[in-house]
């Protein structure tokens, strides 16, 4: 049997990024770092298209918000010379600033040099040039819509409303899905020209009774490499999956245990099965202490499209233990048997290197993590 | 004039702590500079020309309220990135 593969983690967190390597076959985790310390980076991604180029998300002190790229897996960063900004605004509607950038998209595989950002408040941003120039993605952030669905700069999320989840289709470059936390799921076929809301079927126990068909707030989404039309999104109010071109989403966190429920932030899935997919509960009962519920951290799996989910907690601490994931901190690696990796709000990284089954905390003592990606390693 | 760079901006001035500038008012400044360190002026503005929530400009011993604060050639503007939070 050949060794498995070795893997990268990108951490993005409260205070920094490091980069860990395993070697051993997973079995050792080097971390390198810190990068930027003292800055938040809530996201730094590899370009899967040239596996050389990082791009990280940063807010600097008090600085505002930039993007660095590295062409040497952080020997040195170049700052994009025209990070992320909102234009002028139209008429006398609000002049908006952009707080932090939150996300970040390597574009189409056709694309090479295309990346898309997503921001706080919720703004989307496209770079053509690896991450040096951003410029507006106008047909959303200037929608006419815009404030009806989303709402304004100040509600919703506690640190600011997030444009999340952008998902670019593998077959098609010009379509789009994207995430807003407030405003729910939106949907563009002409490279964000324009733009439709997809949120029927999505609960939004906020809002006053009955559909609506935006103002939902999706924490994280998924879109499924072999099966592109199913898409798995975690949601403020319970797990959803919609298989595309339907057009509502069902509700497959209703299958989960009554007593943990159905809220969280992560979702994943696994690569190579359209079926399986793996979410990390939280408490989001009365004023929401986002902690693991009961203190007993679990990663929960279904390998029914939703249908059924088990409790994945052989590894984890059984009681007191208080952390959570955040919605940009579950990964996986394309390695047989496949690793999954969470990235938890006390700094440590758990893994599963069995599909889920068992779990081990392989790196300690960072900062609150934001982020997690897992990527080859020497890539 | 004299402009003193904070340290958490002075890798945008290849860590020079104090530099010169020109121009009447803060603006004019932040502008001057931004030529000769790219990436400065973003730093302490944001896209709607207001100076960031955290950072304060003086001149003199006066803090400027916006970027159309007078300067005048023997004033000493200082950018002092107020820190704070956890």
């Amino acid at each position: 049997m050949n060794p498995a593969p070795e893997v990268t983690l990108l951490l993005g967190t409260r205070k920094g990024a490091w980069i860990v390597r395993s070697s051993g076959g997973r079995q050792r985790w080097e971390t390198r770092g810190p990068f930027h310390l003292g800055a938040t980076v809530h996201h730094l991604v590899l370009d899967p298209r040239d596996q050389r180029t990082l791009l990280l998300a940063a807010r600097t002190g008090h600085l505002g918000p930039t993007v660095f790229r590295s062409e040497n897996w952080g020997e040195t960063w170049e700052e994009a010379s025209r990070p992320p900004a909102f234009g002028a605004p139209a008429g006398d509607a609000p002049k908006r600033s952009v707080n932090h950038v939150f996300w970040l998209t390597p574009g189409h595989a056709s694309e090479p040099g295309t990346w898309y950002a997503g921001t706080s408040p919720g703004g989307l941003f496209k770079t053509t040039d690896g991450g040096r120039t951003w410029d507006e993605v106008a047909g959303f952030n200037q929608h006419p819509d815009r404030v009806t669905w989303c709402g304004g700069d100040d509600g919703g999320t506690p640190d600011g409303p997030k444009l999340h989840s952008i998902l670019v289709d593998p077959r098609d470059a010009a379509h789009l899905y994207i995430g807003l936390s407030s405003g729910g799921t939106f949907e563009s076929t002409d490279a964000g020209k324009s733009w439709t809301p997809l949120n029927r079927g999505v609960a939004a126990d906020f809002l006053p009774e009955g559909e609506h068909l935006f103002g939902h707030d999706p924490h994280c989404m998924v879109q499924h490499p072999l099966q592109p039309d199913r898409i798995y999104q975690q949601n403020h109010c319970g797990i959803y999956r919609i298989d595309r071109p339907d057009e509502t989403w069902v509700r497959i966190g209703e299958a989960m245990p009554p007593e943990v429920g159905d809220v969280g932030f992560a979702i994943d899935v696994d690569p190579r099965d359209p079926d399986t997919a793996f979410v990390f509960p939280m408490d989001g009962t009365d004023v929401w202490p986002r902690i693991s519920p009961g203190g007993t951290p679990a990663v929960y799996r279904t390998r029914d499209a939703g249908a059924s989910w088990e409790r994945c907690d052989r590894g984890f601490p059984r009681e007191q233990a208080w952390f959570s994931v955040k919605r940009q901190g579950m990964a996986v690696d394309r390695a047989e048997p496949l690793g999954i990796y969470l990235g938890t709000t006390h700094g440590s990284v758990w893994a599963s290197l069995d599909g889920g089954d068992t779990w081990a905390e392989v790196v300690r003592h960072l900062p609150h993590v934001y982020s997690l990606e897992a990527v080859p390693c020497g890539s | 004039m004299r402009v003193v760079i904070p340290t958490l901006l002075d890798r945008y001035t290849s860590g020079e702590r104090e530099v010169q500038g020109a121009g009447a008012t803060v603006g004019e400044v932040l502008q001057g500079l931004d030529q000769r360190f790219p990436g400065l002026r973003f730093r302490i503005v944001d896209e709607h020309d207001r100076i960031r929530r955290h950072i304060h400009v003086f001149v003199g011993r006066a803090l400027a309220a916006d970027l159309a604060a007078p300067v005048g050639p023997e004033d000493t503007v200082k950018i002092v990135g107020a820190l704070s939070g956890g």
